[in-house]
């Protein structure tokens, strides 16, 4: 059987669209023995979690000083820039008072001190993250542990997770931030002009057997650990305390709780 | 058919010139905004989508309205508009291309635009826009190319385009519908978490997309010797079409106020509170929302009141008046106000920056000349046809 130019090509076409398509399905269905196969596995310190998760004990912040030692240890770590200005800022992690943490609740007979009183936020690594959801690349993914993390590289810098996200944890970077950064950390990459980015509650120190850099220099303050363990000291706070989270009602199931009794623990 | 564009008058050229040169300075400030970031647009942290964003969530409504054309002549039959359909599938595609393009410049790694397709997320909503805008694109350049060509040889459009233009209809409706659950479906945006929003999205694209196309078969009929409405009642037809879109249009704002301000939940009056009246001592949208209310109600009267729509000049002023009320709301304030008060219920305003301002004007003319060479071509055809 003879087949003229036309044919040939209409039939070339057909067998490379299809090569490409299985070979996208095959690639699409096994990135685990992928990443296996290429060396990836687990580091051998990495601390196992099911969801972590932290409780910001309100109790331990009683100075400007007990902030600024939590902030500046994730910042610097971190190579998050300084901006001068409130447009272009990043922040992983900051202070905000009640008044405006727990947006919504308004009460205007409540004390000036308590409505102005300052509140540790940070991501707060949903259960159910609506920016992961809005990602029209995954590069804003959620971890076997809980943990919503960020591929910098695959970010085309589109915002919709700044959009989706319903407590303003998310960064854009508006400027190159390197020149803003006073001193290179060695730990963390530096980003590129153009991506979001936020708190990743220090994976990369979870991986080495360290707990978060903010928890380190909290002093208690800060209590990180496994949700799922029901040995853990932040399941133990959560089901036996009273804590609070930022908007509980939209359902995204935020891993960040809010010790607000006082005393040791409550 | 494309070397009818390539010959014209001397009012033809000085346009073209015109057009590439406004392209020309907005490639100039999209190159600085490439080089030293978005930093260089008003948005910020809090109001994180601007101009760009809003620019394409209005021409998005604009490019869907040639179904208010396809579906009364296809469907029903109505053989009034059939000279005026390939208008609007030729103010379609640029409409569609502009869209593109707003994403495009609005996003900080744009060489990194194909990650959208090669990382496939089925369970954003970005993805499906990508898939029906880039859909809708091949629909009403297939359709609109087949039909004039087969219109130029004097033959009947082939058989096989028929169920690509019935395709093209309900593909209309769900460019904007995707469009609006960009927005409608993230929690905590109260402005944007609402049900209506799709219907309000089409009932604003049914009225200012056919406004823009009447206007510019007036200018069709000024700058040539086609006439789109050759038998007389077709622009009569459009006039009642953009009328009741804009009536329903208005409807569901309304709709959208009552439940905000009598339920009394503060969150949601927030944002609404802002763009009508201020918050917290800012106000800056409030003057521009107010002027896009007077014009909606005056453009609805002047399309009411036979006397004033059957009299062309007092016509294109009611036309007008809805384009900008549909572009004020949806082009401008819909979208930095749902940022605005922001998740921390502080107020941070936007104001676009000249840069922003500038690549946006480049991108529109973009569309213009996009819009002049396909109705150039159109208007060839029929021209040549006519003689």
């Amino acid at each position: 059987m003879s087949i003229n130019r036309r044919q040939f090509l209409r039939r070339a076409g057909m067998i490379t669209a299809l090569g490409l398509g299985s070979s996208f399905v095959i690639s699409g269905f096994g990135k685990k023995a992928i990443a296996e196969a290429a060396g990836f596995e687990k580091a051998s310190n990495d601390l196992p979690a099911k969801r972590w998760a932290m409780v910001v004990d309100m109790s331990k912040f009683k100075t400007e000083a007990d902030y600024n030692r939590v902030i500046e240890a994730c910042h610097s770590l971190h190579n998050v820039p300084n901006f001068p200005d409130t447009k272009n800022e990043i922040k992983w992690i900051w202070e905000e008072d009640y008044h405006h943490a727990f947006a919504g609740g308004f009460n205007e007979y409540l004390d000036d001190h308590v409505l102005h009183s300052p509140f540790m936020v940070l991501c707060n690594h949903c259960e159910n993250p609506p920016c992961v959801k809005a990602c029209p690349t995954q590069a804003t993914f959620q971890r076997p542990d809980g943990i919503v993390a960020m591929d910098f590289h695959r970010c085309i810098g589109c915002r919709f997770c700044m959009g989706a996200c319903p407590f303003g944890a998310r960064s854009f970077n508006f400027k190159d931030p390197r020149p803003f950064i006073e001193e290179v950390s060695t730990e963390y990459p530096t980003r590129t002009m153009g991506v979001v980015e936020k708190c990743n509650f220090c994976y990369e120190r979870l991986a080495e057997g360290l707990m978060p850099a903010c928890v380190e220099k909290s002093n208690g303050g800060l209590i990180f650990g496994d949700l799922d363990d029901p040995n853990s000291e932040v399941r133990k706070i959560v089901s036996t305390k009273f804590t609070i989270r930022r908007k509980p009602e939209l359902g995204t199931q935020p891993s960040v709780y809010y010790l607000v009794g006082g005393g040791e623990h409550a | 058919m494309l070397e009818k564009a390539l010959s014209g008058s001397k009012r033809y050229w000085i346009w073209v010139t015109l057009l590439l040169a406004v392209i020309a300075v907005g490639v100039l400030a999209y190159m600085n905004q490439f080089n030293n970031g978005l930093g260089v647009t008003g948005m910020s942290r809090d109001v994180s989508w601007g101009l760009y964003i809003a620019q394409f969530t209005f021409l998005v409504g604009v490019a869907a309205s040639a179904v208010m054309l396809v579906l009364p002549y296809y469907l029903h039959d109505f053989k009034k508009f059939g000279k005026m359909v390939i208008l609007g599938e030729f103010l379609a595609i640029p409409a569609v291309i502009m869209c593109i393009l707003f994403i495009f410049v609005d996003l900080g790694q744009p060489m990194r635009i194909m990650n959208v397709i090669l990382h496939p997320s089925p369970r954003s909503v970005m993805f499906y826009d990508m898939i029906v805008l880039c859909g809708y694109l091949a629909i009403n350049l297939i359709v609109g190319w087949t039909t004039l060509g087969a219109e130029r040889k004097g033959a009947p459009s082939p058989k096989w385009v028929r169920p690509i233009i019935y395709l093209s209809i309900p593909w209309a409706i769900s460019i904007h519908t995707v469009t609006a659950f960009l927005y409608a479906g993230l929690p905590g945006r109260h402005l944007w978490l609402s049900a209506i929003m799709a219907a309000r999205f089409l009932a604003s694209a049914f009225a200012a997309g056919p406004a823009i196309l009447l206007i510019l078969c007036f200018i069709v009929q000024k700058v040539s010797k086609f006439n789109p409405d050759p038998e007389g009642g077709a622009f009569q037809s459009l006039v009642k079409i953009i009328r009741y879109a804009m009536i329903a249009n208005v409807f569901f704002y309304i709709l959208e106020v009552f439940t905000a301000f009598y339920s009394n939940i503060p969150e949601y009056s927030a944002a609404l509170r802002y763009t009508l009246f201020g918050l917290n001592g800012y106000n800056s949208l409030v003057p521009i929302m107010w002027v896009a209310v007077v014009l909606a109600f005056l453009g609805i009267a002047l399309l009411v009141f036979p006397s004033t729509r059957l009299n062309k000049v007092t016509l294109i002023i009611g036309l007008l008046s809805i384009i900008i009320a549909n572009w004020i709301d949806k082009g401008m304030v819909l979208i930095v106000a749902g940022f605005v008060p922001n998740s921390f219920e502080r107020v941070v305003e936007y104001v676009p920056t000249l840069n922003e301002i500038l690549v946006t004007l480049g991108v529109y003319s973009i569309g213009m000349l996009l819009i002049t060479i396909l109705y150039k071509i159109a208007i060839s055809v029929r021209e040549e046809k006519a003689s």
